[in-house]
């Protein structure tokens, strides 16, 4: 088990660097990030446009300005930003914390539903439930993220009307200041989150809930688990124990193939909430034309990436003996 | 059992069509033959979800093509009526500065429908070869395609998208480029697995020992049989390259003004929601409409093809 997580930890090393290179070449060759200076009239002295190419290292060929910033990373150091105020550093570390918050918390939430959705579905299926159920994830699968989360804000808006204060926020991840103690910080971050964190949530669930009625159904249907019943198990021991158990597997892959588009459908829901999070900074970063700082969002993005893979790899070990115990 | 064996190993007739002695003398027992295609069009107009979806998206496409020809005001015409509601003058409404919305909703059908369809040809077209190459040559092809098929699936899809398309000057076909630049490899993966398990198969074998060149194998044997896999995929595809556009557009990445697609319509009137709701419901609910119907249709169709995955019959 650890022999195998360490194996796909090395795999992913010549992954990295060969995805990053595409990515720092693609966003280097489309567009450049003198525009900003060079459109400002009166146009700035040619000395200052230098010094500028310079610090942007704009004068090195392009392998090489991989390279430096590859073996940069090692030092901690992300590269210049054509901002030359802001270090990528803290920036982005900073925003990427905000966003994780979103993240963990509409993933935890959609797994939650999906598993509940999925197994009802599957255990009553046919039933009217199940085509609830059904049409709901068909429904959320043929919705775009921001239309959705436009349609939360705004329900927002009435639940606060309706109760005479603001309880749901529907812009920005927190309020700049709040009165009182420790405890008003986090009733004032919660309220912050709620709508985004649903938003989020909602997408994914669709389609695992669906993954997770396939998979139940399957497993239903199943010899060992007739077998378990046929000796004479309590149902629920036999749904819980035996079925969901083995059911929770293929859901486990499903989840970690997601990862990429969870962290994009992210991007969006920041926008519509105007969080300041990491998706925003990417979104500024690429109208800058800004290549450091795109690229210190996907290092963050693979790394997050990675690390909740190796998270799923112990879950299987956790749901699957054979692999605990190979 | 499925329809898909032989009928005539069956035992009993599955069908009798009248009581014609000529051709009772030739065989056993009488059965209607029908072709693969019949088979799967049968299987899939049974499927009353798909085949109604199938009529929806028709009538929405040809509103958005034939109906935003006709229609009586352009996208940019000004027609004088600012923020107004719904009517028989404008079923859609208009907004602040006097668009006709239904005008704009249609322009806009038109242009991530366009874009959908060309990403999920693209996509299909260089994924199917891609993917089946590989399986069919395995060895050391298979080993570079697939590595670089997994280099593309790596990178982040919004992210990369975001990217590219800022330098398109949203340009509707370019988007459709890029999207496609990064879907093709999903594509090629499952073409990959289902060339991998049709070339085992003893028909291929039978094929190679006729003398058939690799050509001819790929051409008459491999490509018919994972066309199903394929279509099904292709059409999936468009919903999720409507989706993707979309977002794109609004985002500000995609397509741009003067020229408008669902995703910017929406972008554009956010902030109307609440006081001018027609401007921003009708975009989003054609998207909706779209990206379900088709969702729907790809379902009827993996059905049509994998009767073994059904209980649906012809």
């Amino acid at each position: 088990m650890l022999a195998y997580s360490l194996r796909r930890l090395l795999i992913s090393v010549p992954i990295f660097i060969a995805s990053t290179f595409v990515v720092f070449l693609m966003a280097a060759l489309s567009g450049n990030p003198l525009n900003r200076l060079l459109a400002i009239s009166p146009p700035p002295p040619p000395q200052t446009i230098e010094a500028e190419r310079v610090r942007l290292h704009l004068d090195q060929p392009i392998f090489e300005r991989y390279w430096n910033w590859l073996t940069g990373l090692f030092r901690g150091d992300f590269g210049p930003s054509v901002e030359s105020t802001m270090d990528i550093g803290n920036e982005v570390m900073s925003r990427y914390l905000v966003t994780l918050r979103l993240v963990l918390l509409a993933m935890l939430l959609a797994l939650i539903l999906a598993i509940i959705a999925g197994v009802v579905s599957a255990v009553k299926q046919y039933s009217g439930i199940d085509y609830t159920f059904t049409f709901i994830g068909f429904l959320f699968l043929a919705m775009p993220t921001f239309w959705f989360a436009i349609l939360l804000k705004e329900a927002g808006i009435s639940f606060n009307n309706a109760v005479g204060e603001q309880v749901l926020f529907t812009i920005g991840d927190s309020s700049v200041y709040v009165a009182g103690g420790a405890w008003d910080k986090v009733l004032d971050t919660a309220g912050h989150m709620v709508l985004p964190t649903i938003s989020l949530a909602l997408l994914s669930f669709a389609a695992w809930s669906r993954f997770q009625r396939a998979a139940m159904l399957e497993v239903l249907n199943s010899d060992y688990v007739r077998l378990a019943r046929a000796k004479g198990l309590r149902r629920g021991q036999v749904m819980r124990k035996h079925a969901l158990r083995t059911a929770l597997i293929p859901l486990t892959t499903v989840t970690a193939l997601d990862l990429g588009s969870i962290i994009s459908g992210a991007v969006v829901t920041e926008t519509v909430f105007q969080w300041q999070g990491a998706g925003t900074f990417l979104l500024e970063a690429i109208r800058k034309d800004d290549v450091y700082s795109i690229m210190a969002w996907l290092v963050i993005s693979a790394t997050v990436i990675i690390v909740l893979n190796l998270v799923a790899d112990l879950l299987y070990g956790v749901l699957d003996p054979r692999i605990r115990y190979a | 059992m499925p329809d898909n064996t032989n009928s005539d190993v069956s035992p009993v007739p599955t069908r009798t069509s009248g009581p014609e002695k000529r051709t009772r003398v030739e065989r056993e027992f009488t059965v209607a033959e029908r072709s693969q295609a019949q088979l799967v069009l049968r299987r899939f107009l049974q499927h009353k979800l798909a085949v109604g979806s199938l009529i929806v998206l028709i009538l929405i496409i040809l509103l958005a093509f034939v109906g935003g020809w006709l229609w009586k005001y352009g996208v940019e015409d000004l027609t004088g009526d600012h923020s107004q509601p719904p009517s028989w003058e404008h079923p859609f409404g208009t907004d602040a500065i006097g668009h006709d919305s239904f005008a704009q909703v249609l322009r806009g059908t038109q242009i991530s429908i366009g874009i959908a369809v060309l990403v999920a040809l693209f996509a299909t077209i260089v994924g199917t070869i891609w993917g089946a190459v590989a399986g069919f040559y395995r060895g050391w092809v298979d080993t570079v395609l697939m590595r670089v098929a997994d280099l593309v699936l790596t990178l982040p899809l919004l992210a990369v998208a975001a990217v590219l398309g800022h330098n398109t000057q949203g340009t509707w076909w370019l988007i459709a480029v890029v999207i496609a630049g990064l879907y093709w490899a999903y594509v090629s993966r499952v073409a990959r697995g289902v060339v991998l398990s049709l070339r085992e198969k003893e028909f291929i074998e039978a094929a190679k020992a006729l003398g058939a060149t690799d050509a001819r194998i790929i051409f008459r044997h491999l490509v018919p049989n994972a066309l199903g896999s394929v279509i099904v995929n292709a059409t999936v595809l468009v919903a999720i390259a409507i989706l993707i556009e979309t977002s794109l557009s609004f985002l500000g990445f995609g397509v741009r003004p003067p020229d408008t697609s669902l995703g910017l319509l929406v972008s554009q009137n956010q902030t109307a929601v609440s006081t001018r709701p027609w401007l921003f419901y009708f975009p989003g609910l054609f998207i909706i409409l779209i990206a379900l119907t088709i969702n729907f249709i790809g379902d009827g169709l993996r059905d049509a093809f994998d009767p073994q995955q059904t209980k649906v019959r012809a």
